[in-house]
């Protein structure tokens, strides 16, 4: 394996395992704080017993999703550098205001959320678990703005002098409608996988006939928390495909496995099996329209088909060594006025020339055949792309109808009362993680063979770093991740096992009465 | 505001992160440090543990932030110091995503040699990233070998091994020597107790060390060969570091000093840190603040004799990073500089107030009392 092949790898592996642990922390800040928020509001103690329990299950998640965390701020500068050269100036601003907005307050008051319960008011840990919430969330929000602009890099434009991506606008970047509809789409998964957590366990405490006061109120609030989320996860995960539809049509394409422009109104195809080899589905079963509304918002636009988009990539490949030969004469002649105007004139498709670098390093020489299959190698993996996109989808409907029921059953106070019911609740423990993550891959491997779409080709970002270097840390961090991963799943297992009474301290300190 | 008035207050920002990087975590990791020295059984390591338990977190938040603003305002920097040091980085990596895992699972089991495990854990990531950025310091004066080609694209030369040069790794004593001092009178301040007593006793010696291995350090550096622009570099001008020429010169690091003596006011801000922290280790508090002025006067020095070099080249010294050719945009850091000022107060704020609900030792009986809680 190359050294793209090993950094793709290692980010991949350390982005999957880090979001094992980011979509619970998402969901379970927010559910303790409306847990504590009933506390502070009805004063009963067992909502406090609740609020330390599923708050101690949320510090030993908590704990990975940090460790695996630290990787990702420094990830970019060890194995991206040239990424990191190319684009920091814009990439680098939202990772950089995470840390100043939410990582200090989710940090912070994590801190007062385990240790201040005797030093605070109620009122001011309460405080403290939302800013916590809020914090996490936050979070959320800036590096979802950072990744939103991968996918849709607006707000910047190549500067010839300094050889790199720059910021043009950064309300564009800010408000980017991708990162926005993804925002949004990702804690909502977070809050489901956060219910589906409390649910689940709450029913394997009802199934055992354990902390049943304690399992049914957690399990009215994943309930109806859940279901909205639920809701809110499909019609954003829509609105994700509509916004990836203006700017990511291959995107789209390869999840439909549309090897062919679609004819207004498209249809959508629900089963089938892409053959990478023919560029055929075989065995479609198509809805028809759906497709349209999804990606178009009408029933007259047509969806443009994987030819037809290889088509325009050869295109924008040809224009784009346009801006690639001015830009190398620039570097010579820096003060050509007429050079530079080519160069602008053509720069917005400088990224597709780029794709030739995979093939031939002396691109300005590239040949009709190179063109050809450089336009090809802009086909992401579409078997992959159309199955993790209808089982995440799939997941999402199950979810939807799950939650529905349990909000039902948990209106008619009978969350009790079919084990059934309960099992299936059980069960559905591992599906958000299932779903979060083919979400990542949809999102990422769909936006191959690009790092910034349309801008910098995956393959170029990387550093210049030994091969066996990346290896040596690929291996690491798994091993590492791994051994890490066993160890929380172990612990969250036991206090799951030894449930809320044992697990939580005693709400008041008998020791101090009895000391004095 | 101009160009490189917006550089150089990056630059000053720089030195303000590093520093509150060093000051605000290096005393859990100088907490983690001491673990096997000042604390001899599992109350007494809970005890230690617990009194960076609640704020290590936030704490740590610098050095994310710190990576956080190199990529957006210095990202030529970013790319090419952590590509460049990659295995060191990788080793300050492990070690530090270690300490959120060890603090939060060690005493969630009661099985002895499961804590003694994350103990050493902790441990290593109390000793290893305080080395290794000094080490990463350290190699900033002698320069490392890379370039860069035409697309602006970092190639670097640079071997683990050849990092860890006699030098560099003085240098890794210093920051470790600081690290431990301030540690110890975090300790000192915050329990009673055999502990309190045995991180005191460690003061005296930490400061003498860091006395003596920064003097070492600066007699060295005197010595050694720096790096000077040759003629003038436009500071407004577009981030390209391949526009300049760059000599080496033996004592060059002492020009800075040289022209302007405030600068050594820096120094003697370490030194009389260390020397008060230890004078003072009867009055906790005092002391803790006179170890905190020791990375504050250490990080200031190293960077106002580096100044304007931000990384060195001793392969090509011309394509150097400094302030002048390594920054982002001018857009990019007014915005940025906007958002500090106005994001980083409230974050004083609460941090300060997070401090003042904490205040206080941890005792053995918080421990007792919170058993299944506490750290």
């Amino acid at each position: 394996m190359d050294i793209v092949e090993l950094s793709r790898l290692q980010f991949a592996a350390t982005a999957l395992y880090h979001f094992i642990f980011v979509p619970l922390t998402l969901g379970l800040s927010v559910l303790l704080g409306i847990m504590e928020t009933v506390y502070v509001m009805t004063g009963r103690p067992i909502w406090r017993e609740m609020v330390k329990f599923w708050g101690a299950l949320f510090g030993i998640n908590f704990a990975m999703g940090v460790a695996t965390g630290i990787t990702m701020e420094f990830q970019f500068g060890t194995n991206w550098a040239y990424y990191s050269q190319y684009v920091g100036d814009v990439f680098g601003v939202p990772l950089a205001m995470e840390g100043l907005m939410a990582f200090f307050l989710e940090a912070t008051f994590v801190g007062l959320f385990f240790f201040a319960w005797e030093r605070l008011t109620k009122v001011q840990h309460l405080i403290a678990t939302w800013a916590l919430a809020i914090g996490t969330n936050l979070s959320a929000l800036w590096i979802l703005i950072a990744n939103g602009w991968m996918q849709y890099p607006v707000g910047a434009r190549f500067n010839a002098d300094t050889m790199r991506m720059e910021v043009s606008d950064f309300m564009a970047v800010l408000f980017n409608p991708v990162a926005q509809a993804k925002f949004v789409h990702t804690v909502s998964a977070g809050y489901v996988t956060g219910s589906v957590f409390v649910m689940a366990i709450s029913a394997w405490y009802l199934l055992r006939g354990r902390h049943a006061e304690i399992a049914k109120r957690s399990m009215t609030v994943a309930a109806s928390f859940g279901l909205a989320s639920a809701l809110s996860v499909v019609v954003l995960g829509d609105e994700s495909g509509y916004t990836a539809g203006v700017n990511q049509k291959m995107k789209i394409a390869a999840i439909e496995a549309m090897w062919n422009t679609e004819p207004a109104p498209a249809s959508f195809t629900v089963f089938g099996l892409p053959d990478l080899a023919t560029h055929t589905t075989r065995y479609e079963i198509k809805v028809p329209w759906m497709l349209g509304l999804i990606a178009t918002r009408s029933v007259d636009k047509p969806v443009p088909g994987i030819a037809q988009l290889v088509g325009l990539a050869h295109d924008r490949i040809r224009d784009g060594l346009i801006a690639y030969r001015a830009l190398e004469a620039v570097k010579t002649r820096p003060r050509d006025a007429a050079l530079r105007a080519t160069l602008d004139a053509h720069v917005g498709n400088l990224g597709y020339a780029l794709l030739l670098k995979r093939i031939r390093p002396d691109i300005e020489n590239a040949t009709e055949g190179d063109i050809r299959t450089a336009a090809a190698s802009t086909i992401p993996n579409v078997p992959v792309l159309f199955w993790s996109f209808r089982v995440m989808v799939g997941i999402g409907f199950w979810f939807i109808a799950l939650f529905a029921l349990a909000f039902w059953l948990s209106a008619k106070r009978q969350l009790d009362r079919y084990r059934w019911f309960l099992k299936a609740a059980l069960f559905t423990l591992p599906l958000p993680w299932f779903a979060a993550e083919l979400g990542w891959i949809v999102a990422e491997y769909g936006r191959q063979p690009w790092v910034i779409e349309g801008v910098l080709p995956t393959a170029l970002g990387v550093s210049n770093t030994d091969p066996g270097n990346v290896l040596f840390s690929l291996i690491g961090f798994v091993v590492f991740y791994s051994a890490l991963l066993v160890a929380d799943v172990y612990l969250l297992t036991k206090y799951i096992r030894l449930g809320p009474q044992t697990a939580v301290v005693p709400a008041s300190r008998p020791a101090e009465a009895v000391t004095e | 505001m101009s160009y490189d008035t917006l550089r150089l207050i990056w630059w000053a920002l720089l030195g303000v992160l590093l520093i509150g990087f060093a000051v605000m975590d290096g005393f859990d990791l100088g907490t983690a440090a001491l673990l096997p020295f000042v604390a001899h059984n599992d109350v007494e390591r809970r005890i230690a543990i617990n009194t960076v338990g609640p704020v290590w977190e936030g704490n740590q938040v610098w050095f994310i932030l710190g990576g956080g603003a190199i990529f957006a305002a210095w990202p030529a920097l970013y790319a090419a110091s952590f590509s460049g040091f990659y295995l060191a980085m990788f080793l300050v990596l492990a070690t530090l995503i270690l300490r959120p895992v060890g603090f939060k699972f060690r005493s969630k089991l009661d099985a002895p040699a499961w804590r003694s495990l994350w103990d050493w854990c902790l441990f290593s990531g109390g000793v290893v990233p305080p080395l290794v950025f000094g080490v990463a310091f350290g190699n900033l004066f002698r320069g490392v070998p890379f370039g860069f080609d035409g697309d602006l694209r970092f190639h670097p030369d640079i071997s683990l091994l050849s990092l860890l040069n006699p030098f560099a790794l003085l240098v890794g004593a210093v920051s470790l020597a600081m690290i431990v001092l301030h540690g110890a009178a975090w300790l000192n301040l915050k329990t009673e107790g055999d502990v309190r007593m045995r991180a005191r006793g460690v003061m005296p010696f930490a400061a003498l060390a860091f006395v003596v291995l920064f003097t070492a350090a600066g007699v060295w550096v005197s010595r050694m060969d720096g790096y000077r622009i040759i003629g003038t570099l436009v500071a407004n001008a577009p981030s390209n570091p391949m526009t300049k020429t760059v000599a080496t010169e033996s004592g060059a690091w002492f020009a800075n000093a040289a022209a302007d003596p405030w600068l050594w006011l820096a120094a003697t801000v370490a030194y009389m840190g260390a020397i008060l922290a230890a004078a003072l280790r009867n009055r906790p508090g005092f002391a803790f603040l006179a170890s905190a002025l020791v990375p504050a006067g250490t990080i200031t020095t190293a960077g106002t004799a580096l100044f304007p070099f931000l990384l060195p080249s001793s392969s090509h010294p011309g394509a150097s990073l400094t302030v002048w050719d390594a920054s982002s945009s001018k857009l990019t850091l007014a915005v940025m500089l906007g958002a500090v000022a106005i994001f980083l107060p409230p974050v004083l704020a609460y941090t300060a107030w997070a401090y003042r609900v904490m205040r206080g030792p941890v005792r053995e009986r918080d421990i007792a009392e919170n058993t299944k809680s506490a750290y």
